[in-house]
């Protein structure tokens, strides 16, 4: 582009290179966001349109016929007393994860805050599991979960407690599971409260000390409000997270089915289990429906529930 | 171990001091914790050290360290095949979602065009849509297309994310706009300003992107297992499963497995973890 030539009609000059200068920049926009945009369209947006719409078919992907059934899929959900044990044993997963991966993690950032030696060397082996894959871990856990010979049971009966089945028994089976998956996801939730902790302006505390506040005062009253944005972004993540669970049960579950007697399958490993080895691709997509409107309305619930603005 | 009360209470930084609870007692609970995250993965490279013979009866230490068991899996499978294929999936993805995500978050921080409002929205608001959703209409797409089976086929749904987007979209707002105009001054090319004065500015936000996108992709299971079929295309996680549940009794041989798919990881996550948890920090913090 040429410049200098400052005499001639400098206004008139300047005017033209800028628009040029825009419509270059415009042009080069376009093509920047063209992979991205057309990635989305069809990866993402597309898919989930089709989703909806094989919801409401019978659609067997082995038979050529794939008729339009209306809500007939949903109307099946109903009756499915597994569906409603998937469901339910969802949603359990989630009340008994999340507010154990937020106090855990809360309390044992706080405490790593007061450790001075070791540190940050606590800080990484907390990390550890975070890193590893879910795949790994399962079998892991399932190993120690044995009867008899398994870690946790020789150390139960060495401390003189009964055996416990574990995840041979429905009732603990899901509770088990539950632990691994805390075990496994309270390393992230440390680091994050620890980068929540240190953001707050030390100001505050100063502020408080001389107003004679008391720890657990100043805990309710700064820590806690000023976390606010870190909690909220980990109640949001970790609920969506324990919505989703399908690698530990499937793979510390007899033959990945979420037994003994259905205790442990969630909503994904239905879905999986409808889709990919019963075909049942229409009945699948109404499940992952089902999902994702969970997932929304438990968002928004807990953006307006837990969000409070504070400014500093 | 264990230091003296002075150095606790001589501590200055933190103000929610526990000191109420003596540091000793402190000390035993965060290295009590310590030992509870640990003892899975000693007790997992102790089994795999056992013979078969052993495994029921010795209680911890191994009494004769073998390494036949680590033999028997490099026999019977294809950890090999599945390391490499896992490598490179998980480089693909990583790669053209760190040069993907952030050309779209620049394009949507530093230039001004129609529908740039409206196509920021769009693509974040496909983070509410969980990919659980997506896996029976991108099944059909993978056999429809011969997509089943291939490292394509294992990647296309990483290819980019909207998170990463979101992601360097914050950051790119921050990078001055008179630096680019500078840089267009000196004759660079629009996509030259992306390259060269853009992206080294956003380094600190796009290795942690990149560490992210890595381990999700590393450790990613869901997807795998439903797109590949023949055990020669399974990625670590999808082959150590079929090869535990194959084994399931056989639990040195298990742990074995699940060894040699951790170990080279763990050893990775020591060199690098400073970057890895500043980078999950920085995230963090500004989403």
């Amino acid at each position: 582009m040429p410049s200098g030539n400052r005499g001639v009609d400098f206004l008139h000059r300047r005017f033209s290179l800028r628009f040029g200068l825009n419509a270059r920049k415009v042009f080069w926009a376009y093509v920047f966001l063209l992979v991205p945009c057309l990635f989305f369209f069809f990866f993402r947006i597309l898919p989930t349109l089709s989703a909806l719409r094989i919801s409401l078919h019978d659609w067997d992907i082995l038979s050529p016929s794939k008729p339009f059934v209306g809500l007939a899929n949903y109307r099946r959900l109903l009756n499915d007393p597994i569906f409603w044990k998937a469901l339910k044993n969802t949603f359990l997963y989630m009340f008994v994860v999340v507010p154990a991966e937020l106090v855990g993690g809360l309390s044992i950032a706080i405490m790593l805050q007061s450790v001075r030696r070791f540190a940050g060397f606590l800080r990484s082996l907390y990390f550890l599991p975070f890193v590893t894959s879910a795949v790994a871990i399962s079998w892991v856990w399932r190993w120690m979960y044995v009867p008899h010979y398994g870690t946790l049971n020789m150390i139960l009966s060495f401390l003189g407690f009964t055996e416990q089945p574990f995840l041979q028994s429905p009732s603990q089976a899901l509770y088990s599971i539950a632990a691994v998956v805390i075990w496994q996801s309270l390393g992230f939730h440390i680091i994050m409260f620890l980068a929540g902790l240190q953001a707050i302006p030390t100001v505050f505390y100063e502020a408080a000390m001389i107003d004679g506040a008391n720890r657990w005062q100043v805990f309710r009253s700064i820590t806690l409000p000023l976390l606010n944005p870190t909690i909220v972004f980990l109640a949001v993540m970790g609920s969506i997270a324990s919505l989703k669970i399908f690698t530990q049960v499937m793979n510390m579950t007899f033959e990945g089915t979420g037994g003994p007697l259905h205790s442990t399958i969630t909503l994904v490993l239905y879905i999986y289990q409808m889709a990919f080895t019963r075909f049942q691709m229409g009945y699948a997509s109404a499940v992952t429906v089902i999902l994702f409107m969970i997932i929304i309305v438990i968002t928004v619930i807990q953006m307006r529930l837990i969000t409070r603005r504070f400014e500093y | 171990m264990v230091p003296g009360k002075k150095e606790i209470i001589a501590a200055p930084k933190p103000f929610i001091n526990l000191r109420i609870l003596s540091p000793i007692l402190l000390y035993a609970t965060v290295l009590l914790i310590g030992l509870l995250v640990a003892v899975p993965f000693v007790w997992m490279i102790l089994t795999s050290l056992k013979p078969r013979s052993e495994i029921y009866s010795s209680f911890f230490l191994p009494k004769h360290v073998t390494f036949e068991n680590y033999k028997t899996v490099f026999e019977t499978s294809h950890f090999g095949r599945w390391y490499v294929n896992s490598l490179i999936t998980a480089c693909l993805a990583t790669t053209s979602v760190i040069f993907f995500d952030s050309l779209a978050g620049y394009a949507l921080a530093k230039y001004k065009f129609r529908g740039q409002s409206l196509v920021l929205l769009v693509i974040l608001s496909t983070m509410m849509i969980p990919n659980e959703m997506l896996l029976i209409p991108w099944y059909m797409m993978a056999r429809n297309n011969g997509w089943i089976n291939t490292y394509w086929g294992i990647v296309f749904p990483e290819f980019m994310t909207a998170f990463g987007v979101f992601l360097m979209h914050q950051f790119m707002q921050g990078i001055p706009d008179d630096l680019l105009d500078a840089g267009r001054i000196d004759g660079l090319s629009e996509f030259g300003l992306f390259w060269k004065v853009a992206l080294p500015l956003v380094r600190p936000a796009l290795s942690a992107l990149a560490i992210f996108t890595f381990l999700s992709s590393w450790n990613a299971f869901l997807w795998p297992v439903i797109v590949t079929e023949s055990s020669k295309m399974w990625t670590l996680p999808v082959g150590l499963a079929y090869f535990s549940g194959e084994f399931e009794t056989r639990w040195e041989l298990v742990m074995t497995g699940a060894t040699i798919a951790t170990v080279p990881v763990l050893i990775a996550f020591v060199i690098l973890q400073r970057h890895i948890i500043r980078g999950i920090m920085l995230t963090g913090l500004k989403s």
